[in-house]
């Protein structure tokens, strides 16, 4: 073994498991992805072990929002790269630590025995290679699922280079895999983290979706190609530490769905770290900057919307921080409204402010049978106030409501005070 | 003298199904009969409930699937007037048979409305139930048990999630409406009324590190927290309790970050830097390269064993001067 990284590491095997649960999941908390779905279904009826997968399940919620699904924590938070904004940077001082591969089996299954968690969420930090690393992350998922009959959710980060082997592996056990853009484009990369490399990171999500893609397949002869993350892979980005607009973001995201047929991308507002490096930002992004990105992220996932199209009106491409890209959008491109209620095709429907994709299938539904009246979208506990200016219904016309020119004034939250908790 | 009947609280659609057909076979709207809940106070005025009395040759009542699936679901709800509201969209339903469909209908709407509350109790059930390890059993099983409250009576809503999900150990859930118990083999329900346990267990303060580890102190969304997590289940999990202290903390934690220094790397970075260097056979380096390489680095996949990326200077050259910055 490396041997700085040996002896580093025999000063830190002193500390306790609870110490060190401690500083590998503070390590880890960076990382916004928790899902624990999109793997299917499986449970433990049939081979009497422990643990199933449905939909995703949060089990709890820290007062930042976030929830809490999967066993969150890096294998060591020891790293020979030094990327500016993580906290595990070489060149930081945050106190370091390991945990053994049997330490986080144990940990993984004593907490899904106690409905704390869904499974699972291994990353680390590079400590010999990227295929010595690996090699541990895997052999974690293989005994939990071998050894242990472990059919919760493990999701493994993939570690950039890592053999095509290895990387066959963790598809194997794994429900999904991820490796991490980190900034949104390629030069904001080079900046912030030397040692990474655009092109490599491509590279493996490219390899990823030609697994995942084969796995879904059957050999000529009718088998089933071997299993790889059924969960599929999915990424994150760091807004607000590079000048990235969030044109650029969602720019980078619309070709990671399309491209590499991403499941999820994750959007991280920079959030000021323990001995920040100098060249990051001093003021973290809004935190709504993040939320608008999520938003707009739905709107091209569920909604049948182009991210072109959300921040096509936007000259400095930033999205507008006081109302949300869909009303922002149909503010922009008012021509296309008012739409008839009883009449318009389901496609325009997902495009009203104020209407979900719960609301319009509900709307589909009993439009067959009756005719629909502004008050009827009341008992879908749709928000009329919001939807009036963009829609016909039976009795209902929103007449000067439509061309009004200050129409933004009716959405625009008033100021308030700030709240305090 | 009224028609009707008098109801368990815990009641579920298998019950409710045979009195509902009785009533319609008799011919009976919605208005002539009374669905009384046996826990529901009775006065003086309430009269005697008798059942109706089917009508031969009557024609049975017909459910489209998706109206039967309601029906199904709301009669797990606490409402007392859940029955009533069955009945009368059961009696609807014969003339407009895609009722359920109609979500603007009030009834539907309410029913719907219902169905939601009980498939979010039955969701948070699976998400907020914490077993406690209680010895082993003979057979030398781990046993765990849990307390939970559940505002609706959905215990056998939740039974294949846990008996499907905790199959190697056994457990029991123990709540206000009723317990579960699972041996490894088969799942018991009861609709006893349980005591809350003195529960404990030492794991609980692992979970209570990462809880509070895995928080960020720069970013407060208690709003989003309170949605999804609402103060009713706080008293029963472990972790709850330490919210007020972390939420008490978070500004003086953020504010030392902001007044933390740039401090010196620490001296593993500069080995590690040197290493990189002698590997690349160059002058000492600086955490702050020159981009004097300008040939181009091949992309290959290399498993250095000493260090990842000896040509880290070179790439950023690359990076930077060779490639216009484009999108990911």
């Amino acid at each position: 073994m490396h041997r700085l990284a040996q002896e580093h590491i025999m000063n830190t095997m002193k500390q306790s498991l609870s110490d060190r649960l401690a500083l590998l999941s503070d390590a880890a908390k960076y990382d916004a992805s928790c899902s624990s779905s999109g793997a299917g279904k499986r449970d433990s009826a049939a081979t009497k072990g422990l643990g199933s997968v449905s939909n995703g399940i949060c089990h709890a919620f820290t007062p930042d929002g976030r929830c809490i699904s999967l066993l969150k924590i890096l294998l060591t938070n020891f790293c020979i790269y030094d990327c500016a904004y993580c906290i595990n940077r070489s060149s930081s001082n945050v106190a370091r630590a390991r945990f053994t591969p049997e330490e986080v089996i144990w940990l993984t299954l004593e907490f899904y025995r106690r409905n704390y968690i869904e499974g699972l969420f291994l990353s680390s930090g590079i400590i010999r290679s990227s295929d010595d690393t690996m090699s541990q992350m895997v052999r974690v998922a293989r005994e939990l699922r071998q050894t242990h009959k472990f059919r919760g959710y493990i999701h493994l980060k993939t570690i950039p280079n890592a053999s095509p082997a290895l990387l066959a592996e963790a598809g194997l056990y794994a429900d999904r895999l991820s490796i991490n853009v980190e900034m949104p484009t390629e030069r904001g990369l080079a900046d912030y983290a030397p040692q990474k490399h655009a092109s490599e990171i491509r590279h493996s999500m490219g390899e990823m979706r030609t697994h995942i893609d084969a796995a879904k397949d059957r050999t000529l002869a009718g088998r089933k190609a071997p299993r790889f993350a059924p969960g599929g892979q999915s990424t994150q980005m760091i807004v607000g530490a590079d000048q990235a607009s969030d044109r650029d973001i969602l720019s980078s995201s619309s070709s990671l769905y399309t491209g590499y047929k991403l499941r999820r991308v994750y959007y991280s507002a920079f959030s000021p770290i323990p001995d920040a490096s100098a060249i990051l930002p001093i003021r973290p992004p809004p935190l709504l900057r993040e939320h608008r990105l999520y938003q707009a992220d739905w709107l091209f996932r569920f909604y049948g919307f182009q991210f072109s199209e959300i921040t096509a009106s936007r000259p400095d491409g930033m999205l507008d921080l006081e109302l949300d890209p869909k009303l922002a959008w149909a503010l922009a491109n008012r021509a296309v409204f008012p739409i008839d209620l009883n009449r318009a095709p389901k496609e325009m429907l997902l495009r009203v402010p104020g209407l979900g994709v719960r609301s319009v299938q509900a709307i589909i539904a009993a439009r067959r049978h009756r005719q629909l009246r502004l008050e009827d979208l009341a008992k879908l506990k749709v928000s009329l106030r919001k939807v009036k200016p963009f829609l016909y219904a039976t009795g209902w016309s929103p007449g000067r409501l439509a061309d009004q020119q200050n129409i933004r004034q009716l959405f625009v939250p008033h100021p308030q005070q700030l709240a305090l908790f | 003298m009224a028609y009707g009947f008098i109801l368990d609280d815990h009641s579920s659609f298998s019950t409710w199904r045979p009195l509902a057909r009785q009533c319609f076979l008799a011919n009976r709207t919605p208005e002539e009969i009374e669905w009384r809940c046996a826990s529901a106070e009775t006065t003086l005025f309430d009269a005697p409930l008798v059942a109706p009395t089917p009508k031969t040759g009557a024609k049975p009542p017909v459910l489209r699937s998706n109206c039967l699936a309601l029906l199904r679901s709301i009669l797990r709800h606490a409402d007392q007037t859940r029955f009533a509201l069955a009945y009368r969209i059961l009696w609807r339903a014969q003339t407009e048979p895609a009722l359920a469909s109609i979500a603007t209908d009030p009834d539907i709407a309410r029913a719907l409305n219902m169905h939601k509350q009980v498939r979010q109790d039955t969701h948070k059930m699976t998400a907020y139930v914490r077993f406690r390890e209680h010895g082993a059993t003979q057979d030398g099983r781990r046993s765990f048990y849990a307390w939970f409250e559940p505002d609706h009576y959905i215990l056998p809503n939740v039974a294949p999630f846990f008996s499907k999900r905790f199959v190697d150990m056994d457990w029991v859930i123990l709540t206000p409406k009723g317990s579960l118990a699972w041996n490894g083999e088969t799942c018991a329900f009861s609709p006893t009324p349980c005591a809350k346990p003195k529960l404990s267990d030492d794991i609980d303060q692992l979970w209570q590190t990462y809880y509070v580890s895995t928080f960020n102190p720069a970013r407060i969304k208690t709003k989003a927290m309170l949605s999804e997590m609402p103060r009713k289940y706080w008293k029963n999990l472990p972790e709850t309790q330490l919210i007020p202290h972390m939420l008490a903390n978070a500004p003086a934690r953020v504010a030392a970050m902001a007044a933390q220094q740039p401090r010196p790397a620490p001296a593993f970075h500069h080995k590690l830097q040197q290493r990189r260097a002698s590997v690349d056979h160059r002058a000492p380096p600086s955490h702050q390269h020159q981009h004097q390489h300008q040939h181009q680095h091949q992309h290959q996949h290399q498993h250095q064993h000493l260090t990842p990326h000896p040509h880290a200077d070179q790439e950023q050259a690359y990076a930077q001067d060779r490639h216009p910055e484009s999108e990911f």
